[in-house]
């Protein structure tokens, strides 16, 4: 009865996007809550994409995942950024109905034939000779499982910190989960502590919006799923106001007062949300910053102000946010708060994000130590798809930093480790010209394919795609048109190489060809010299990759210096390739290495 | 690392014998050989039999100039050392063409093999059985233990200073671009275009620049230091002219013609010699000739070797005694100069000292300089550590490559941003340009990046 293939804890974006993957490849899945109404939420901006965000989105959406098509359903704004770039780094952005989005999520979930949903508070792991078979909640019931997936989010011996007052919280409201830390902690998992926070939410009707810059969506959907064909919404705009002088001096005479500048935090907090406090201290000339005010929900009068996150006490929170033009009689909802949780250091964790330790327990999300709903469900993807190869003795889903974006953030954190907060960047991705929203399903489908989780017909619709985007291409090498400047003919093709030529202008050419060809085809074109360079990289390095590293390999090695050794011990990279990224192994180390794996090779197995 | 790309190195011992070989194998071996091969009959490496020798010249088609006369050796896989396609060149020339025909080679698209990694494929491919790897893997874990040590040194000082800053300036300039496309809610301004070009075109020159120190000899100025001293006209710089074979030193009747102190570099069987004309050590008035004199006995100091000049055809005199007693304590070798000359004035006796040092020889008749080179060489390389001199030499071949492939990145971003292009397009360029810098100072992270960025920009919510 209470017997499942997988248990997920946690029902955020990491545990949902984990339970659909798992229960979507035949898994009998649990996804257990501290509330069943806070299925989905969203604690923070009212925001899903961003740059190298919106890539993640759209990656997990190739894999089948729910993030994209529920995000597409509850949209309030689609903004394409970046635009004055080139379409590499073009990434789409939304605002969303908080409110709806978990709606609509539980729906979908509830609608899984063989996806449990239960309401329960987990605090031990059952574990049997280093292996996992089920949980106990803190009434004593237990749930059996062979894997179980723990996405817990910031709710691990949460702390909320607003002035000199803590609570303990998973998230405002909401009671944290302090046994299971515990837990984790004696059966010797390595957990650090991070900080992160939220802005304020105001009341709509008490903000004068007739003081604000307005800011528009693109008015036309750029939709995140291959399954939303047609999407009716209204736009909702966001506004823009600035802190001043009187915003910055509130904070500067009230640091004693700021939990975060008091000394009472002890969590890294995340770089690139930095509290207003951080802000106007570290960066005493800028005169002003930036505060943008984001729709909540179409059914409520709530605003979520982003860039007046603090951590001071209400009293001084009020004056604070009354001091920007447009907020000078805005009524406070919630106030912004700090928040400290534990997470897992994430170099315990295989590339498949399974812990090294203990078989059959994966982590996913901000437990991870990263930051954003984006990251959190992509790994909630990656450990759902994963937990569910193991059972199912399939191999399991480990994407290349050269085929995306949820490659180069897994990698960073198995093979790397991280020190703060974790959030993805384009500049993180080394191929970032390769890794585009334009070309996501012909990177990924096949893989997404081979493992169940996207169908035949959608196989054959991404291959269909791929054939008239060869025709476009053949098109335009085979086209020669007079090139007057230089008086002599040229080929379209080389045209658009050099900028010329937008595909999209040429005539007759997007009466022929759907748009997302021709965006894809432009960015092919476009970049191909350098897409040749990156590739030839990526071949470089697939050498390296293909000599896997056996499980239990001994890294005794005489010339491998002791602080190699222990590195190599602590991260037990797959293969040489990724042994090669981890920070301070030198290439005479992989030159040794090599010897010593081409002599073992035939006698041991693979590791993972 | 790869175990396909095609490799390449000098794989005779440096400074053993005037021929040497350099070894490529890997996929593209023949076509970069085909690059700088010049045959007088018209052929191509590409359509030679496998297994044959083929005469021509190593070329710089860039430049249009002939570096040494040579025999290539094409090796088609699998049946070559590596199982990959193998060439090999025999160059006749020393050192100096060794190195450039290297160089040339890496211009053209092959790596610097690291060491034993053709030994290494072979291994991998199975053409060696593990006995003999085992003995590659000693070498390696010596070599690279070495190299590493001496990369370090040569790091040290100047040439790392200016790197770093190098590096900083190009990542500078990257993080601003990165942060430009990472974060466009945030008020980013990217640098104007006449700023971005006048910080590449100034990294570019301090590379050149350093490119140049390079071709000037810095493989060889860093050899053994050798001090040709001697009191005034005994024949010192005619010694220096015949040793490096042209009229590097002025030479007169008149005593005291060098005043200052002349070097040159010279090379005996591949050993690099930082060789020193000083000026002849005597009582002066001159003021010119004085601080010559000085700079001698700065030189004599500073030297790894010392060549005494002594004149067979006068008699023995203070001056001379006085020589003899400046280098006592020092590696050197006496040289009786002038033995054409017929005189009984000079009495080697009266120097007091270990004839086993002495060659006679005349710079005029050219008479005993062979026997003089083979001596200086076989006593430099008493002391020398072999392999810390292959590794020397190699490790600055490999910045040399570093540099001149940052330039060419550095081009192609001055013409990009000149274009118009897009930043990530630029931004992937200026990458390319960083890691090759990286390769002589280590890597630069993405990390490193985003740390720049978070320490320069105010982002986020």
């Amino acid at each position: 009865m209470n017997t499942y293939d997988i248990i997920v804890i946690g029902a955020g974006h990491a545990g949902c996007e984990s339970a659909y993957a798992a229960s979507r490849m035949g898994m009998k899945t649990l996804l257990l809550t501290l509330n069943i109404d806070n299925i989905a939420h969203m604690p923070c901006a009212p925001a899903i994409g961003g740059v190298a965000k919106g890539h993640l989105v759209r990656e997990i959406d190739a894999f089948g995942g729910i993030m994209g098509y529920i995000t597409d359903l509850s949209s309030l704004q689609y903004k394409t950024l970046n635009t004055s770039k080139g379409l590499a780094v073009h990434s789409t952005r939304t605002q969303v109905d908080k409110h709806f989005y978990k709606r609509l999520m539980r729906h979908h979930l509830e609608n899984l034939p063989n996806l449990f949903i239960r309401q329960a508070l987990i605090t031990d792991l059952l574990i049997k000779n280093e292996k996992i078979h089920g949980v106990r909640d803190n009434f004593g019931f237990v749930f059996e499982a062979k894997a179980v997936i723990v996405a817990t989010g910031t709710f691990l011996s949460g702390l909320i910190h607003i002035g000199n007052k803590t609570m303990p919280a998973g998230r405002a409201g909401e009671f944290p989960s302090i046994e299971l830390p515990q837990f984790l902690k004696e059966l010797g998992f390595e957990i650090g502590r991070f900080k992160t926070g939220t802005g304020p939410r105001l009341k709509g009707s008490s903000i004068d919006y007739t003081k604000f810059e307005i800011r528009h969506g693109d008015g036309r959907p750029r939709y995140f799923s291959y399954l939303t064909k047609d999407h009716d919404y209204q736009e909702y705009p966001c506004y823009v106001t600035y802190t001043n002088d009187r915003t910055h001096a509130l904070i500067l005479n009230n640091l004693d007062k700021s939990a975060l500048y008091s000394g009472k935090i002890e969590g890294t907090p995340v770089r690139y949300c930095p509290s207003l406090e951080d802000k106007v201290v570290k960066f005493r000339d800028k005169s002003r910053h930036q505060v943008i005010l984001e729709p909540e929900s179409k059914d409520t009068d709530e605003i979520y102000v982003s860039g007046l996150g603090n951590s001071m006490p209400p009293s001084i929170q009020e004056e604070i946010i009354r001091s920007p033009k447009g907020l000078e009689n805005a009524v406070i909802l919630r106030p912004a708060y700090a928040i400290e949780y534990d997470y897992v250091l994430s170099h315990q964790l295989k590339i498949t994000l399974e812990s090294k330790k203990i078989d059959g327990i994966f982590f996913a999300g901000q437990i991870n130590g990263t930051t954003g709903y984006e990251e959190a469900a992509a790994q909630g993807l990656v450990a759902g798809i994963n937990a569910a190869a193991k059972i199912l003795q399939k191999p399991p889903l480990i994407i290349d930093r050269s085929e995306g974006y949820i490659g180069v953030m897994v990698d960073d954190l198995v093979t790397k480790g991280t020190d703060e907060p974790y959030r993805i960047f384009t500049s993180r991705a080394e191929y970032r010209l390769l890794l585009r929203e334009d070309n996501v399903y012909y990177r990924l489908s096949e893989k997404a394919f081979e493992l169940g989780l996207i169908n035949q017909q959608r196989m054959d619709e991404i291959e269909k795609e791929l054939i008239i985007a060869k025709r476009l291409k053949n098109y335009l090498i085979n086209t020669r048109v007079m090139d007057y400047e230089r008086k002599e003919p040229v080929t379209l093709d080389m045209k658009i190489k050099r900028g010329e030529l937008m595909v999209a202008d040429i005539e007759g050419i997007q009466d022929e060809y759907p748009a997302n060809i021709i965006n894809h085809v432009q960015a092919e074109v476009r970049y191909q010299g350098y897409l040749d360079r990156q590739k030839k990289e990526v071949e470089r390095l697939k050498d390296l990759e293909r000599i896997k590293i056996y499980k239990n390999f001994d890294y005794n090695i005489s010339g491998l210096s002791l602080e190699v050794r222990e590195k190599l011990k602590k991260i037990k990279p797959i293969h040489l390739g990724q042994a090669s990224r981890i920070p301070g192994i030198t290439p005479s180390a992989i030159s040794l290495l090599m010897f010593y794996l081409k002599r073992g090779k035939d006698s041991q197995d693979i590791c993972c | 690392m790869s175990l396909n790309d095609t490799i390449v190195a000098i794989s005779t011992p440096l400074g053993e014998g005037g021929i040497g070989i350099v070894r490529l194998s890997g996929k593209d071996a023949i076509p970069f050989a085909d690059k700088v091969f010049l045959s007088p009959l018209n052929k191509r490496l590409s359509q030679i039999k496998s297994h044959t020798i083929t005469y021509g010249f190593i070329v710089d088609i860039e430049s249009g100039t002939k570096i040494d006369e040579a025999l290539f050796t094409v090796m088609k896989a699998p049946h070559t050392y590596t199982r990959q396609d193998v060439v090999e060149i025999n160059c006749h020339g020393g050192m100096l063409p060794l190195t450039n025909t290297l160089l040339l080679l890496l211009r053209n698209g092959a790596r610097l093999a690291e060491p034993g990694e053709f030994t290494k494929r072979a291994f991998l491919n199975g053409r060696i059985d593990l006995l003999q790897a085992e003995a590659v893997i000693d070498i390696i874990r010596s070599k690279t233990a070495k190299a590493e040590k001496i990369a370090i040194q040569q790091l040290q000082g100047n040439l790392s200073r200016r790197i770093n800053e190098l590096i900083n300036k190009i990542i500078g300039l990257c993080v601003n671009i990165e942060a430009y496309i990472d974060f466009p809610d945030e008020e980013i301004e990217i640098a104007k275009t006449h700023e971005m070009l006048q910080q590449i075109n100034d990294s570019r020159a301090v590379l050149q620049r350093l490119v140049e120190s390079f071709d000037e000899g810095r493989l060889f100025r860093e050899g053994v230091n050798t001090a040709i001293i001697g009191k005034p006209n005994v024949g010192k710089s005619s010694l220096l002219n015949c040793l490096i074979e042209k009229d590097r030193a002025i030479v007169t009747e008149q005593p005291g013609t060098t005043r200052d102190i002349i070097e040159d570099y010279l090379n005996i069987n591949g050993l690099p010699l930082r060789i020193i004309d000083t000026a002849g050590i005597r009582e002066s008035y001159d003021i010119a000739e004085k601080e010559g004199v000085k700079r001698s006995l700065q030189a004599i100091e500073d030297s790894d070797i010392i060549l005494a000049v002594f004149d067979c055809s006068k008699p023995i005199d203070n001056a001379d005694m006085e020589i003899v007693d400046k280098i006592k304590n020092k590696k050197a070798l006496i040289l009786i100069n002038k033995i054409d000359i017929e005189s009984h004035l000079f009495n080697i006796k009266d120097l007091k000292i270990d004839d086993n040092n002495c060659i006679k020889i005349s710079v005029l008749k050219q008479f005993g300089i062979e026997q003089l080179k083979e001596q200086i060489y076989s006593s430099c390389i008493a002391g020398v550590d072999r392999d810390a001199m292959d590794s020397y030499i190699v490790t600055n071949i490999r910045h040399k490559n570093s540099l001149e492939k940052t330039i060419k990145f550095l081009e192609e971003t001055e013409d990009l941003i000149n274009k118009d292009e897009p930043f990530e397009i630029i931004a992937s360029v200026l990458h390319e340009a960083i890691d090759c810098l990286g390769e002589i100072t280590g890597t630069v992270t993405s990390e490193d990046i985003l740390n720049k960025i978070f320490s320069e920009f105010c982002i986020g919510k």
